[in-house]
């Protein structure tokens, strides 16, 4: 076999893999056209997309760079704080209050701390990273209570208003822009994330997830990837969390606090870990049973919510992903 | 063949019907909605419990109809958290088209959900937060719960009366903690007392005892104490174990700390505490009296406390504005008709001040007893018709 042979297979390789299939592009035009099915529940499906795209920075992380993260609601407060104090300096005008430039300023400043704080994070084992990234939670966390004159400390920030999205769309009572502004923020912050994971790189994070020691022996840079993959989840989860902080023009320090990082770990894990639309499909679920179960019993709905959790966990390996793949392979068993 | 189409034609005809005729039968022109929003799980759960079985309560006893039209009730799990309360109020006010949104368990929370109530022109009725600043947040915030200030002042003028010179304030430290440290403090300083020092604690996951240490060793004539409706037994299970009365240091409080929720699981050892606030369940009148007893009834194991009878009077406010409207649901009316509205609740007579839509009231001066076997909150002393003193203030500027 030539070198070039081998090259243009591989190539094609990659390029199968990067095939869009037609399940996913049904689910995007499914979340798209959600807006027109039930244009009452836009504001349940915002929540849906920025806490879809919250978990799909901590797939990155845990999922692909085998990361295990109990703080990485940190980033997701940050986010917020730093789009909503950029929307507050702006006072509701544009350039400064646009949704798009708090964005970027959030993914900015969470991928600069997420940089920084990876160091930290990347010096021990699995036991040490958590606790790592439990004190950097935790830290933040006090910070944000004990900077009441930036933040506005346990009474929250007030007077977060953004301007019209690239000055054109309004976020309206009913939170239709809201809900199609996360939406294509999501997808396009996915449609990246999806690239990486499928690129030689995402393979090299696969690779140190297996077995970290045998893939720098191959000569992969251990530690640099790993930095990169942990800046990359900050900054997404900056993302979510300016998402968050624009389309319900409020922070609050719960924004800070630990759910935040437990409810997204367990959404991962619902949906699939290492799969990034396991991420997408989790946060629809987890969100869908709040949303019935609070509905029906507003005192015992996380009792229900629990069971299934267990339940899931217990019997099927790989989240509802898994447990769709299962079932597909029984179907294609039967055909046979 | 053709009998299946028909049979799908049929269904198909009724789908249609019968989606056609919900939206009419769900917006009836008899039905007014109120959406309450409350933390029923987390760890302000009890404040929603409390409120959610006063309003059943409510409706239990004065029917479901005012102004002429049936009033339905919806609640709402925010779990205390902020940016879900306030897309359950926009949920509410998109949705369900409730007349009124009401509840708010925590400051935060309050204000989170004013500006769906401004834009939307609903009111908002704050059943239970009690910073000060809350009803300026939006011109259709009104308040039937307390402020802090209000039920702060009285107790510092007692400390006063009653020979307090020297005082340490330790509040939690938030909105309402730092509201009533300050009332606290100017009040004092006013009165020609003396602050030795004004601790904070951290709302979250308090550890009191290097705070109460300190305070100990300052040795002021007085010890005031703020925490949240909840947190109270914990604190004042410290405080005891930290023996100020030996040192004879006066531990007086807001009402907050000895919350009727609570109290009687706190132990022979707050008793002959000093407390002011603007409701006890030992409030003598026949109003209380009916009141607690059919509290107790319906929910077995509780009794009601500050909380509680904040959600029934915002019932109460609600049902009196629709009354005065003829039910008509307009938001600015209805807020206009809440101004100035002056009823008998179970704590005592209290009105709405038109000019800060705040709710104006008795406060007293109450010892910790026992009466029947149980702990009550007694009231020895009673400050008519408190208005918020953070405003007062400001007005008089």
């Amino acid at each position: 076999m030539s070198t070039g042979r081998r090259t243009s297979q591989a190539m094609s390789w990659f390029a199968n893999r990067a095939r869009w299939r037609w399940p996913e592009i049904a689910l995007w035009i499914a979340a798209y056209a959600l807006v027109i099915l039930f244009p009452s529940r836009a504001l349940l499906f915002n929540e849906v997309a920025i806490l879809a795209l919250f978990a799909v920075s901590l797939d990155i992380v845990l999922g692909y760079a085998g990361i295990v993260s109990l703080g990485h609601g940190a980033f997701f407060g940050l986010g917020a704080y730093a789009a909503g104090l950029l929307a507050k300096a702006g006072a509701g005008v544009a350039p400064l209050s646009d949704p798009t430039l708090g964005l970027l300023f959030a993914a900015l400043v969470c991928g600069f701390v997420g940089y920084i704080t990876s160091f930290l994070v990347l010096r021990g084992a699995d036991l040490t990273r958590l606790m790592v990234t439990l004190g950097v939670a935790l830290i933040f966390a006090e910070l944000a209570n004990r900077m009441a004159w930036l933040t506005g400390g346990a009474d929250g920030l007030q007077g977060v208003a953004p301007s019209k999205i690239l000055g054109l769309f309004d976020f309206d009572l009913y939170g239709r822009n809201a809900y199609l502004y996360s939406l294509t923020v999501l997808f396009l912050l996915f449609v990246l994330a999806r690239k990486i994971v499928q690129s030689p790189y995402g393979l090299s994070l696969r690779a140190i997830k297996g077995n970290a020691l045998r893939a720098r022996a191959i000569g992969i840079p251990v530690n640099r990837r790993l930095n990169a993959a942990y800046t990359l989840g900050a900054a997404y989860a900056g993302v979510a969390g300016a998402l968050l902080a624009q389309t319900t023009s409020f922070v609050s320090l719960d924004v800070l606090e630990f759910h935040r990082s437990a409810d997204v770990m367990l959404i991962v894990i619902f949906g699939g870990v290492g799969t990034l639309y396991g991420a997408i499909v989790g946060a629809a679920a987890y969100k869908a049973m709040y949303d019935i179960l609070a509905a029906a019993t507003p005192q015992y709905w996380q009792f229900w919510l629990g069971l299934a959790l267990v339940l899931l966990v217990l019997f099927v390996r790989g989240g509802i992903l898994g447990l769709v793949a299962e079932v597909r392979r029984r179907i294609a068993g039967h055909g046979k | 063949m053709f009998d299946r189409l028909t049979r799908r034609q049929t269904i198909a005809a009724f789908t249609l019907a019968a989606t056609a005729l919900t939206p009419l039968a769900a917006r009836a022109e008899d039905t007014v909605k109120i959406g309450v929003i409350l933390p029923m799980t987390g760890p302000s759960a009890s404040t929603g419990r409390e409120i959610e079985a006063a309003i059943k309560l409510f409706q239990a006893q004065k029917g479901d109809k005012a102004g002429g039209k049936k009033v339905e009730v919806i609640i709402k799990d925010d779990t205390g958290v902020a940016d879900i309360t306030k897309r359950l109020a926009q949920e509410l006010v998109v949705n369900d088209h409730v007349a009124a949104i009401a509840g708010f368990g925590l400051t935060p929370l309050a204000l989170a959900a004013a500006p769906i109530a401004t834009q939307a022109k609903v009111p908002e009725i704050v059943m239970a937060a009690g910073t000060a600043i809350i009803t300026e947040a939006s011109p259709y915030i009104v308040r039937t719960s307390f402020t802090l200030p209000q039920n702060t002042m009285p107790i510092a003028q007692w400390a006063l009366k009653n020979g307090v010179k020297k005082v340490v304030t330790l509040v939690s430290d938030y909105g309402p903690g730092i509201d009533a440290e300050k009332t606290f403090v100017e009040t004092i300083k006013a009165g020609g007392g003396q602050v030795l020092d004004s601790l904070r604690a951290p709302l979250k996951n308090p550890e009191f005892a290097p705070f109460l240490q300190k305070a100990k060793d300052l040795k002021p004539d007085a010890l005031f104490l703020f925490v949240p409706s909840g947190f109270g037994a914990a604190l004042m299970k410290q405080v005891v174990e930290r023996g100020f009365a030996a040192d004879n240091i006066k531990v007086i409080a807001t009402g907050d700390v000895t919350d009727d929720e609570q109290l009687n699981n706190m132990g022979d050892s707050v008793l002959g505490m000093i407390t002011s606030h603007n409701y006890s369940a030992d409030h003598d009148s026949p109003e209380n009296k009916a009141y607690v007893a059919a509290f107790e009834k319906a929910n077995p194991n509780m009794r009601p406390n500050f909380m509680s009878v904040g959600g029934y009077d915002g019932m109460a406010l609600f049902y009196g504005a629709l009354d005065k409207t003829k039910g008509d649901t307009d938001g600015t009316k209805l807020v206009d008709a809440m101004k100035g509205m002056a009823w008998t609740s179970p704590r005592g007579p209290i009105s709405i001040d038109p000019a800060t839509r705040d709710v104006v009231q008795n406060v007293y001066i109450r010892k910790v007893e026992r009466k029947n076997g149980q702990l009550y909150n007694v009231e020895f002393e009673t400050v008519p018709n408190v208005k918020d003193p953070f405003k007062a203030a400001k007005a008089g500027k």
